[in-house]
This record gives C-alpha cells, sequence and structure tokens, in this order.
C-alpha cells in the first residue's frame, strides 16, 4: 500500500485573499517578520489500486480533474510506499 | 396559465441547493411556465427547453465551490444538452458549478474583503444578445441581490481578452449611475464581472439572484427580465 499526500495552493500569481488576512493576523499578534503567507488545502490517501509505476501519473490526474482547479491552483504531491 | 406551447424548464436540485424553490416560485408561480425539478442523478433532460442550476452550497461547497457537484450524474446530461444548444443558466452556487465543469470560462475564488456579501447590488447589462437578457436595454441598471463568500471571478489575461473579443461579458456591478468602479466590485471580480455567457451564447452564469426580485413586494421585480427574456417569443 502506498500513502499520497497532496498539498494544493493558490498560484503565486494570483491573489490569496484568505492568506493576506491570516497574515495580518499574526502581525497583529506580533509575529511581525511573517511574509508571503499561503493558504492551501491538504489531502491524504491510501492507495491499493494501481501498480506502483502508475501511481504518479493516477495522482496526477487525480488532481487536475477534480483535487484541484488548475485555472487557479498548483498541487504537489508526496508519495510515500 | 401554462401551455403547451411555453418553454419547459428543470431545475437541478443537489444536495446543498437552496434556491431551486425560489426558483421554481419565479418561474412557475410570477411566469406562469412550466417548472420541473430534476434530481442530480436523474440524466434524462429530454423535454426541457432550459435547465436551470440553482444557488446554494452544493455538497457543502467541499473541496471548491461547484467542485463535486459537477461530477453529479445529471451533469453530464447537462454537458450534452448545452453542446446541443440547449439554454442551461446557473445562478450563484450554479454559476460556480458551471466554472468547475468546463462549461463557462475562468474559476471563482474567495471574495476579497473578507466578507459573505448579502445585499442588493446594481448591475450594468453589458449584452443584450443573449436568450437571458434580449428584453432588456443594453447600458440599463438593474438591481438584483447577491449572496456568496465565493463571487470573486478570475480569468486569465487570454481568457479575459476572449470573453471581451465575443462579447461574453453580460453582467458588471456598477454604481447605481452605471459607472463600473472598484468601490461598486462587491468581491474582488475581475473587471466587475456579475455574468458571462459561453460564445454560443446558450450557457450563462451570474452570481446575482433573479429568482429573488421577480414579485415587486420583495423590493425590486427586475429578476424578471431575466424569465421574460427566456420566454419571449423571437
Amino acid at each position: 500500500m502506498a500513502k499520497a499526500r497532496v498539498i494544493i495552493t493558490l498560484k503565486k500569481t494570483i491573489m490569496d485573499a484568505q492568506g493576506q488576512t491570516v497574515e495580518k493576523a499574526l502581525h497583529n499578534l506580533g509575529y511581525e517578520g511573517v511574509e508571503n503567507l499561503r493558504m492551501g488545502k491538504y489531502v491524504e490517501m491510501d492507495l491499493n489500486g494501481a501498480p506502483k509505476d502508475k501511481l504518479p501519473a493516477q495522482i496526477d490526474e487525480m488532481c487536475r480533474r477534480l483535487l484541484a482547479n488548475p485555472i487557479i491552483e498548483d498541487f504537489r504531491v508526496e508519495i510515500e510506499e | 396559465m401554462a401551455t403547451a406551447t411555453k418553454m419547459r424548464f428543470g431545475i437541478v436540485v443537489f444536495p446543498g441547493s437552496n434556491c431551486d424553490t425560489d426558483a421554481w416560485h419565479a418561474l412557475n408561480d410570477r411566469m406562469g411556465a412550466p417548472v420541473d425539478y430534476i434530481w442530480h442523478q436523474d440524466t434524462n433532460l429530454s423535454g426541457y427547453d432550459c435547465v436551470i442550476l440553482p444557488g446554494g452550497f452544493s455538497y457543502g461547497d467541499y473541496l471548491r465551490t461547484g467542485a463535486v457537484a459537477r461530477f453529479s450524474p445529471v451533469m453530464n446530461a447537462v454537458i450534452d444538452f448545452a453542446g446541443n444548444g440547449g439554454l442551461v443558466l446557473g445562478i450563484c452556487n450554479g454559476f460556480q458549478i458551471l466554472l468547475e465543469a468546463g462549461l463557462l470560462p475562468g474559476a471563482m475564488m474567495r471574495n476579497v474583503g473578507q466578507t459573505f456579501v448579502c445585499r442588493y447590488v446594481d448591475l450594468r447589462v453589458e449584452m443584450t444578445d443573449t436568450r437571458y437578457t434580449r428584453a432588456m436595454d443594453k447600458g440599463s441598471v438593474l438591481r438584483i441581490p447577491i449572496a456568496h463568500g465565493e463571487g470573486n471571478y478570475y480569468a486569465d489575461e487570454a481568457t479575459l481578452e476572449a470573453l471581451k473579443r465575443s462579447d461574453q461579458i453580460v453582467f458588471r456591478y456598477c454604481t447605481p449611475a452605471g459607472e463600473i468602479t472598484p468601490e461598486a466590485n462587491p468581491n474582488g471580480s475581475l473587471e466587475n464581472i456579475a455574468g458571462i455567457c459561453n460564445r454560443e451564447r446558450n450557457v450563462m452564469g451570474m452570481m446575482p439572484h433573479p429568482e429573488r426580485c421577480s414579485d415587486p413586494i420583495l423590493g425590486s421585480a427586475d429578476g424578471r427580465l431575466v424569465w421574460e427574456s427566456l420566454l419571449q417569443g423571437r
């Protein structure tokens, strides 16, 4: 069985209103050095189906079809076997 | 009031839709049009002239607004229906679903300004060459309410240019006098965009809710113009 972790964030070129608000809240708490805070989503899953060599392509497809919206989001995948 | 010659409407009901009944009320009780609810598991859209994806929080807005609803069984039928020239109108969450389904270009993001915005807005009618806006005057200002946390429309530069080139921007947020200003933009939407259509002009998405203002006792009946446009003979 493999375990996959997917991290999804808004593209760098897109203004992250939520991230900016959280960054300001941290500044208000006194953490003045905080910069470029980006919010995102974390997805983890166990994978029993596809053979190992097919996993990267399969997860990439899952991300493009459902987990991320490629118009506005980037994603990063980690696979642990 | 309904007659066999009238357009027949189908309103898709997803788990979490909550403007379906309002759309029914506007179309059936106010406009006298025949309307059916279509459960999201149904895949038969024959007999309908116009399919409406209503507002709400389909699938709890989990993952992204519209992202899960887009894969409901009914959506393959809606994509075929639209491809065959059928009229598809997405309102609010319905607009978000149309974007996720790729029936309209671009994507929806969280509002700039940290708020869920629920109030009347002024909209400038940018395009009257659609089945949804042909009873309106180009450049006129409508008062129609919005109610959303994710109405911040985004498209990349090439997509925006294509929208403009093909006259696909249908509504923009404006001042009461019809000026497009940053102050009149309730959610950070690109170029104050509130509604767009596809190139073929049979699919339209809009964040404002015409079904909530189709009766003067509700404060505005400007939403009726959408239904009048649809029902008016060519």
